[in-house]
């Protein structure tokens, strides 16, 4: 069936990118997590000092 | 035969004023008006030309259900050929024509950026403590929207019903790749409870399948018949249903990837293959669904995932690449958008991690989901909206989109001349040329003409009906030698 065909094409080149570059990729992984808790670290010094009323002050317009 | 996809971006971006009694036009207004005092000697917008109420479909309506066009606000045309104006209470800037996605990527960041500076500018004019706030974003979590809408040229002679058919299972899919990402839900009766986080920013305020209405009852396809351009070669697809992009990458791909799709319907290359039983509510579902895990109902019978659609049309894609290769939407461009592409799909697939650096959503679900197991908060917290607003917020500082590590493909220095010089290979090139060098002597300008005012009447119009000609090929020595718009009129024979 067409659905078979269309969903296996592409799955040569996604087991070569997985293996090839598992060590490149979970680098990565492991750098944004490490980011991430960075950021959750800084954020409460960035992030609107009273959540609440700037959620419900945040009124637009509506647009196209 | 496809022809080259001219395509461009326009963004409504939400505006508050925090210390300052003040109306969302008014803010609007006077952000535009302080960037234009500081940049500019204001050249008006010419609505001559615009035909909102036209419709693809082969009929006009000019009665109350025409989107209206307020003509009486701040509307200016800057000299890298985009047009920065309030529309709908929101301040709005459309990017010039460029002819690749990482042209429209590139003029998208100078808009940004002309917005930040507008803020700046702006802030002289506000009392102390007061300021104005822009985000880049598409709603507000109370049911408001606005939008970010794309255009694509496409060849006139390309039946109408085909685009509509077959773009639909695109644009209802391709949200998993460039959604921005949603704390909540705006559908009438639910809320957070129902679904804590989807995909998508815009795909809550879509009705109907296809139709000219932008503000109410938005359709899936939008008809709106404005080509702005040569109407008997040409049309332009007025795209309303996606996002506003915070990474460079999305935005990239959000283009990329619908030119591609475009010019393979242009060939009758793409099929029938993933006509949709029921987009409009297909589309939610998607954006609904950050699992990927639920499947759609197709026309045929089957049913997929949009992982499958994506899959499927990247596959057709390809096979375009081989046989007709993808020079339509860059040599360049073309295969990188691929091969990008497939990168997301694969990481969507195996580890949602790996793919947090350019697809939006994934980057605001990471976020908002550390965050709340960090402070153990339940998804209705105030605190995870005010996460989600802020990811847009353009405030230097503020911005936490610019703290998640996305990767950028625009160098800043680029980013930096996109703000003042035209693409050079669109008939952009000639309206911005024009602009930065006699802007005491255009009267006006819109997207296919411009107004000269040479010192005796009549003024004299310039149509630039070929989106493709008045490019730095064309016209760049004309422009450079000569010194005054007499004589450029002159020589281009007008």
């Amino acid at each position: 069936m067409a659905e078979r065909t269309q969903k296996q094409k592409p799955a040569p080149s996604r087991t070569e990118e997985t293996v090839e570059e598992a060590p490149a990729t979970a680098a990565s992984g492991d750098k944004l997590k490490a980011e991430l808790d960075d950021l959750l670290d800084e954020i409460d010094g960035v992030l609107e000092t009273n959540a609440e009323d700037f959620v419900k002050s945040y009124v637009q317009k509506g647009g196209q | 035969m496809a022809i080259p996809k001219v395509c461009g971006i326009e963004t409504e971006y939400g505006i508050m004023v925090r210390g300052a009694e003040s109306n969302p036009v008014t803010a609007s207004s006077l952000l535009i008006n302080s960037y234009l005092a500081v940049n500019y000697r204001k050249v008006g917008w010419d609505f001559e030309d615009e035909h909102p109420g036209h419709d693809a479909r082969g009929f006009a309506v000019d009665d109350l259900l025409a989107p209206d066009i307020e003509t009486n606000l701040v509307n200016s045309v800057l000299t890298n050929g985009a047009r920065y104006y309030v529309d709908h209470a929101h301040p709005e800037i459309s990017t010039p024509e460029c002819l690749t996605a990482l042209e429209v990527v590139r003029y998208d960041r100078a808009a940004e950026e002309i917005i930040r500076e507008s803020m700046t500018a702006a802030a002289s004019h506000l009392p102390a403590d007061a300021e104005i706030l822009c985000h880049k974003n598409n709603s507000d979590g109370k049911g408001n929207s606005y939008g970010c809408h794309e255009n694509y040229l496409l060849a006139r002679v390309v039946p109408f019903g085909r685009i509509v058919s077959q773009v639909t299972s695109h644009f209802v899919t391709r949200q998993i790749v460039i959604g921005a990402g949603k704390v909540g839900c705006e559908l009438p009766g639910m809320s957070a409870d129902d679904v804590p986080y989807q995909i998508s920013q815009r795909a809550d305020f879509f009705e109907e399948e296809v139709g000219l209405e932008t503000t109410l009852k938005r359709p899936i396809v939008n008809t709106r018949d404005e080509p702005h351009c040569d109407a008997s070669k040409y049309r332009r697809l007025h795209v309303i249903v996606g996002d506003a992009n915070m990474s460079e990458v999305a935005t990239y791909l959000k283009v990329g990837t619908t030119a591609i799709v475009l010019a393979m319907i242009e060939d009758d290359a793409l099929g029938d293959d993933w006509l949709l039983a029921n987009p409009v509510s297909a589309i939610r579902q998607v954006s609904h669904d950050p699992s990927l895990k639920r499947t759609v109902l197709l026309r045929d019978g089957r049913r997929v995932t949009a992982l499958e659609v994506q899959w499927g049309m990247l596959e057709r894609a390809r096979k375009y690449e081989r046989s007709h290769g993808l020079t339509v939407v860059g040599d360049a461009v073309g295969p990188d958008v691929l091969s990008r592409w497939e990168a997301v799909l694969v990481g969507l697939e195996s580890d949602r991690s790996t793919v947090a650096d350019v697809v939006d959503w994934v980057a605001k679900q990471r976020l908002i989901e550390g965050y709340a197991d960090r402070h153990s908060l339940k998804v209705t917290d105030a605190r995870l909206k005010a996460l989600d607003l802020q990811y847009h917020d353009l405030r230097t500082g503020k911005c936490l989109a610019h703290r998640v590590g996305l990767q950028t493909i625009i160098d800043s220095n680029d980013v930096e001349t996109a703000k003042t010089e035209p693409p050079t290979t669109t008939r952009a090139y000639f309206r911005g040329r024009c602009l930065a060098k006699w802007p005491a002597d255009i009267v006006a300008a819109n997207w296919d003409s411009l107004v000269f005012d040479i010192g005796r009447d009549p003024l004299r119009r310039v149509p630039m009906m070929e989106p493709l000609r008045g490019t730095a090929e064309h016209v760049a020595r004309l422009i450079d030698e000569s010194n005054t718009p007499a004589e450029l009129l002159a020589r281009l024979g007008a």
